[in-house]
C-alpha cells in the first residue's frame, strides 16, 4: 500500500502526479472542488490557507493563497477550462510572483478514476516551456528549504 | 573519470534519470554494486541495450564502474544523485503531505455520509 504521491516527468514540459485513495472518487473530487475542504489539505504542513476560492464553472477563476510557516505568502490562481464533475478538470495555473509579469499558465489536468472503491487521482501538470516545468518543481524545494531555515532560526534563538 | 568533454548539468542528470529503464538500473543498484550480467538478467533487456543505459548514466556520473578480472562492476555514485533527488523531493513532499491530508478530509466525508444527519461539522 503506498501513501506517498509518485511523481514523474512525461517529458520536457510535463510533470505528472499519481496517487490512490480509499474513498469513492466523487467524495476526492468534492474534497478537491470545494473550498472549506481544500483549505484543510492544500497547504500541507507548510502553512495555514488564508484564501481558497473556486468558481466551479468554464471560464470560472480559481485562487488559493497560503502564508506559509516562515510568514510569506505563496499564492496561485487560474481558471476552468474544462468540468466534468467527478471525473475530470482541466485548469490553467500560475504562480503569483510579486513584481514579476505573469508569464504563460501552465494547464493541470486533474483525472479521476475509481476502481472498487478505490480512487486513483492523477494530475498531470503542462507547462509551456522546459524553465517553467524546472521552476515549478524548484518551488517546492525552495518551501521545503524555508522550512529548515526556519528550524534553524528556531534553534539559534533557543540557544541564545 | 573522463574529463568533463561536456558539463553534465542536474538537468541533463535528470533527464538520465526519468528515463524508467534507466530508473530501474538504479533501483537495482540501490542495492549494491553488480556486474552487468546481473543487471541484464535483471532488466530482460538486451546486453547492448543495457550497456547504453549504462553509458547515459556514467555520463552523467549517476553510477561509476570499475573492472575486476574480466566483469565490469557497476554502482550508484550517491553524491552525484543527491541534487536531483533534493530538486524532485521538494515538489513531490508537498504533494505527499497535501494527500496525507486529503485522506483525513475523506474519512471525515465518509463518516459523515454514513451516519446523515448527524451534524458535528
Amino acid at each position: 500500500m503506498t501513501d506517498k504521491a509518485t511523481m514523474t516527468l512525461p517529458s520536457d514540459t510535463e510533470i505528472l502526479i499519481t496517487r490512490e485513495f480509499d474513498a469513492p472518487r466523487r467524495l476526492v473530487y468534492r474534497a478537491w472542488t470545494t473550498p472549506e475542504l481544500v483549505r484543510r489539505w492544500w497547504s500541507g504542513h507548510r502553512g495555514e490557507m488564508t484564501v481558497a476560492e473556486i468558481d466551479l464553472r468554464v471560464g470560472g477563476r480559481w485562487r488559493y493563497v497560503m502564508v506559509a510557516n516562515g510568514g510569506f505568502e505563496v499564492a496561485f490562481h487560474g481558471e476552468y477550462r474544462e468540468i466534468v464533475p467527478d471525473e475530470r478538470l482541466v485548469h490553467t495555473e500560475v504562480f503569483e510572483m510579486p513584481g514579476a509579469p505573469e508569464g504563460e499558465p501552465a494547464i493541470n489536468e486533474v483525472t479521476f478514476s475509481e476502481a472498487d472503491g478505490r480512487t486513483t487521482l492523477s494530475l498531470l501538470v503542462r507547462t509551456p516551456n522546459r524553465q517553467v516545468r524546472d521552476a515549478i518543481i524548484d518551488s517546492g524545494m525552495e518551501v521545503g528549504m524555508q522550512e529548515q531555515m526556519d528550524l534553524l532560526e528556531e534553534l539559534a534563538r533557543s540557544l541564545r | 573519470m573522463s574529463a568533463m568533454a561536456r558539463a553534465a548539468t542536474t538537468t541533463d542528470a535528470f533527464n538520465a534519470v526519468a528515463e524508467p529503464r534507466r530508473r530501474q538500473i538504479l533501483d537495482v543498484l540501490a542495492g549494491g554494486e553488480r556486474p552487468v550480467s546481473e543487471l541484464v538478467e535483471a532488466l530482460g533487456l538486451a546486453q547492448p541495450q543495457v550497456s547504453k543505459h549504462l553509458r547515459v548514466l556514467r555520463e552523467v556520473g549517476a553510477v561509476e564502474v570499475r573492472d575486476e578480472g574480466r566483469r565490469r562492476l557497476y554502482r550508484l555514485n550517491g553524491e552525484a544523485l543527491k541534487p536531483i533527488h533534493d530538486w524532485v523531493s521538494g515538489f513531490e513532499r508537498t504533494w505527499t503531505e497535501r494527500f496525507g491530508l486529503l485522506d483525513g478530509v475523506l474519512e471525515d466525508l465518509e463518516r459523515q455520509e454514513r451516519g446523515a444527519g448527524g451534524d458535528d461539522g
